[in-house]
C-alpha cells in the first residue's frame, strides 16, 4: 500500500498517542487508588517526618556530599597533576588508581572505608571523616579524569603567554591553568556532584545515630515505624529538591561556556 | 669585542638551527638586535619566521646554536629562563589576553605575581600602560568584550607593565579585521620612536618601510636577505625577495588602481 512519508508519521504518531491512553486508562480503572494514595502519599504521616527530614536528613545528605565533593575535588586536582606529570612512575600511580576506584562499586568503598579502617587500624573512624574519605575516594577517580580533560582543554596561547611573561610552569599552572580548566568542567563537575549527592545514600550502609541519619536512612526508618511508602516519597522529592536545580545549573553553564565541549577521558587518552 | 660595543647588542643570535623531529625549520640563522634598534621579519608562510622569533625567548628551544639576550645565553641549559623572559615582552598573533581575568588583572597578574609588585603599584604601573595603548577607562572589561585591535593593545600594555629591554611581535595584526590594525600599527610605532628594541614578524609592509632600521627576508629557514627597508622592500636583490613582495605588494596595488 502506497502511503506518503508524511502522512505515515502521522499514523506511528497517532499510534503512539493511541497506546499511551490505553495504558493510561488500564491504570485508572485497576488500580486501588485509595490504597495507593495511603501507601504512597499519607499526609498525616508526611507532616509527621516534618522538621527532622529537613533539619536531620537532608542537612547531613548536603554535608556528607559536599564533605566528599571537597575532598575529592582535592583529591582529583592532586590526581589530574599527576597524570599529566613528567614523571613516569606518578602517571602510572594515578593511572592505577583511576582505573581501580572507577571500576569498583561506591558501596564496596564506602563499606571498606567505614567498616575496614576502623577494624584494621583498630581505632574509631567518626562517620563524617568516613563518607568524606569514601565519598571522596569514589568521586575523585572521575573528577581526576575530567579535571585532567579540562587542563588540556586550556588553550597552549594561554600558557605561552604566562611562560613569556615569565611565569614559572607551577605559577602558570596555578594562576593560569587550573582557573581556566575549572571554568571549563564546572558543568561535568555539576553533575558528578549530583551523582555524589545519589551516592551518599550508601552512608546508610555503615549504620549511625540518629543525628547522622541521611536522608535515605531517615527515610527507611520512617517506613518501618510508618508502614507507608510516604517516608520514602518525602525523602525522594529532598533528593530531587537537590539534584533537578543542579542539573539546571549543569545546562545553564554548559550554555554560557558556549557548549564548548572538551573531550571525553577517552578521547583526550587517544589524543595523548 | 669592548664592553662599550657589548652592551650596545640587545640579541645576538648565533647559528641557530631547529628542528621538529625529522623537518629543519631553522637551518642556521645568525642575527644581531642592537639597542633601541626595530628588525621586521618578513617572509612566506612556514618560512620559519614564527619558530626564529619563539626561539629568541626560548618558547622553542632552539636544537642548536645559541641564543644571547642582554648578555645571558639564554641556550645555556643552567640559564634562570623565568628571570630572562621578565625582560622580553612577548606579543602574540592571537593576543591569548588571560581569558578568565579582566583587563586590569591581565595587567597586573605577572606584575604581582613574578616581579612581586605590591597591588597598588602593579595597578598603577598597569593603568599608565592602558593610557598608553589608548585603552584607559577599559581596565574591568573582560577580554572578550573587546574587540581584536583592542584584545592586541592590551596584550602590548601587559608585556609592557613587566618594563621590558625588549619587544618581540609575531605578526600582530594578522588576525585584525583591515580598519583595526592602524590602532596596534601606531601604538608599536610610538614604542619603537621611544627607543624600545624590537623585532617584529609582519606583512604589513608600509609599517616595516616606515619604521624598521633594518628588514629581514626568511625563506625556508634561513635569512635570504637583509638591509635597510628602503633596499630589502624597495630594491630586493634576490630573486626569491622579488617574487615574495610582488606577492604580498601586488593586491594592494590592483585595489589602488
Ligand atoms: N611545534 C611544531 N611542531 C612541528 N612543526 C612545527 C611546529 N611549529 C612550526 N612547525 C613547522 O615549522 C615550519 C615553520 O613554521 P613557522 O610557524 O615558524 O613559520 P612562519 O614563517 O611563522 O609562517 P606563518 O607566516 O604562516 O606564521 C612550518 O612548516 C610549520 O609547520
Ligand atoms: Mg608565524
Amino acid at each position: 500500500m502506497a502511503m506518503s512519508k508524511r502522512k505515515r508519521a502521522k499514523v506511528i504518531r497517532w499510534v503512539q498517542y493511541g497506546i499511551l491512553i490505553a495504558v493510561i486508562l488500564v491504570v485508572a480503572f485497576t488500580a486501588n487508588w485509595d490504597k495507593i494514595r495511603t501507601t504512597f502519599f499519607d499526609l498525616e504521616v508526611a507532616a509527621s517526618l516534618f522538621p527532622e527530614v529537613i533539619t536531620v536528613g537532608l542537612v547531613n545528605t548536603l554535608i556528607y556530599t559536599g564533605l566528599g565533593f571537597a575532598f575529592g575535588l582535592g583529591l582529583a586536582l592532586v590526581l589530574a597533576l599527576m597524570r599529566l606529570s613528567t614523571v613516569r612512575p606518578y602517571r602510572w600511580l594515578a593511572g592505577i588508581y583511576i582505573e581501580f576506584f572507577r571500576g569498583l562499586p561506591a558501596l564496596l568503598v564506602i563499606l571498606a572505608v567505614g567498616t575496614g579502617i576502623p577494624l584494621a587500624f583498630n581505632t574509631f573512624l567518626d562517620k563524617y571523616v568516613a563518607l568524606m574519605i569514601a565519598l571522596g575516594i569514589v568521586a575523585s577517580a572521575y573528577m581526576a579524569e575530567t579535571l585532567r580533560a579540562g587542563i588540556q582543554a586550556v588553550p597552549k596561547g594561554q600558557v605561552e603567554a604566562a611562560r613569556s611573561l615569565g611565569m614559572s610552569p607551577a605559577r602558570t599552572m596555578v594562576t593560569i591553568v587550573i582557573p581556566q580548566a575549572f571554568k571549563i568542567i564546572l558543568p561535568p563537575l555539576t553533575n558528578e556532584l549530583i551523582l555524589l549527592t545519589k551516592d551518599s545514600s550508601l552512608a546508610l550502609f555503615l549504620g549511625a545515630s540518629i543525628t547522622e541519619y541521611e536522608l535515605t536512612q531517615f527515610g527507611r526508618v520512617a517506613l518501618n515505624d510508618s508502614r507507608s511508602l510516604t517516608p520514602v516519597l518525602v525523602a525522594g522529592l529532598c533528593y530531587l529538591a537537590i539534584t533537578i536545580p543542579l542539573s539546571y545549573l549543569s545546562r545553564y553553564l554548559e550554555r554560557r561556556t558556549g557548549g564548548k565541549k572538551i573531550g571525553t577521558p577517552e578521547s583526550t587518552e587517544v589524543k595523548a | 669585542m669592548s664592553t662599550a660595543e657589548a652592551t650596545e647588542v640587545a640579541v645576538e643570535i648565533t647559528d641557530l638551527h631547529k628542528s621538529f623531529g625529522p623537518v629543519e625549520v631553522l637551518r642556521g640563522i645568525d642575527l644581531r638586535v642592537g639597542r633601541g634598534e626595530v628588525v621586521c621579519v618578513i617572509g612566506p608562510s612556514g618560512s620559519g619566521k614564527s619558530t626564529l622569533l619563539r626561539c629568541v625567548n626560548v618558547l622553542e628551544e632552539p636544537t642548536s646554536g645559541t641564543v644571547v639576550v642582554d648578555g645571558t645565553e639564554l641556550t645555556d641549559p643552567d640559564v634562570d629562563i623565568d628571570a630572562a623572559r621578565r625582560r622580553i615582552g612577548m606579543v602574540f598573533q592571537s593576543f591569548n589576553l588571560f581569558t578568565h581575568l579582566n583587563v586590569l588583572n591581565n595587567l597586573t597578574i605577572a606584575q604581582r605575581k613574578v616581579l612581586r609588585r605590591s597591588q597598588a603599584e602593579a595597578e598603577q604601573i598597569g593603568l599608565a600602560n592602558l593610557e598608553r595603548v589608548g585603552l584607559d577607562g577599559r581596565e574591568s572589561a573582560m577580554p572578550n568584550q573587546l574587540s581584536g585591535g583592542q584584545q592586541q593593545r592590551v596584550a602590548i600594555a601587559r608585556a609592557l607593565s613587566m618594563d621590558p629591554d625588549l619587544m618581540l611581535f609575531d605578526e600582530p595584526t594578522s588576525a585584525l579585521d583591515p580598519e583595526l590594525v592602524g590602532d596596534v600599527l601606531a601604538v608599536m610605532r610610538r614604542l619603537a620612536d621611544e627607543g624600545m628594541t624590537m623585532l617584529v614578524v609582519t606583512h604589513e609592509m608600509q609599517f616595516a618601510r616606515e619604521v624598521a632600521d633594518r628588514v629581514l627576508f626568511m625563506d625556508a629557514g634561513v635569512v635570504v636577505e637583509e638591509g635597510p627597508p628602503e633596499q630589502v622592500i624597495g630594491s630586493p636583490r634576490e630573486e626569491r625577495t622579488r617574487t615574495f613582495l610582488s606577492r604580498v605588494l601586488n593586491p594592494a596595488r590592483v585595489a589602488e588602481e
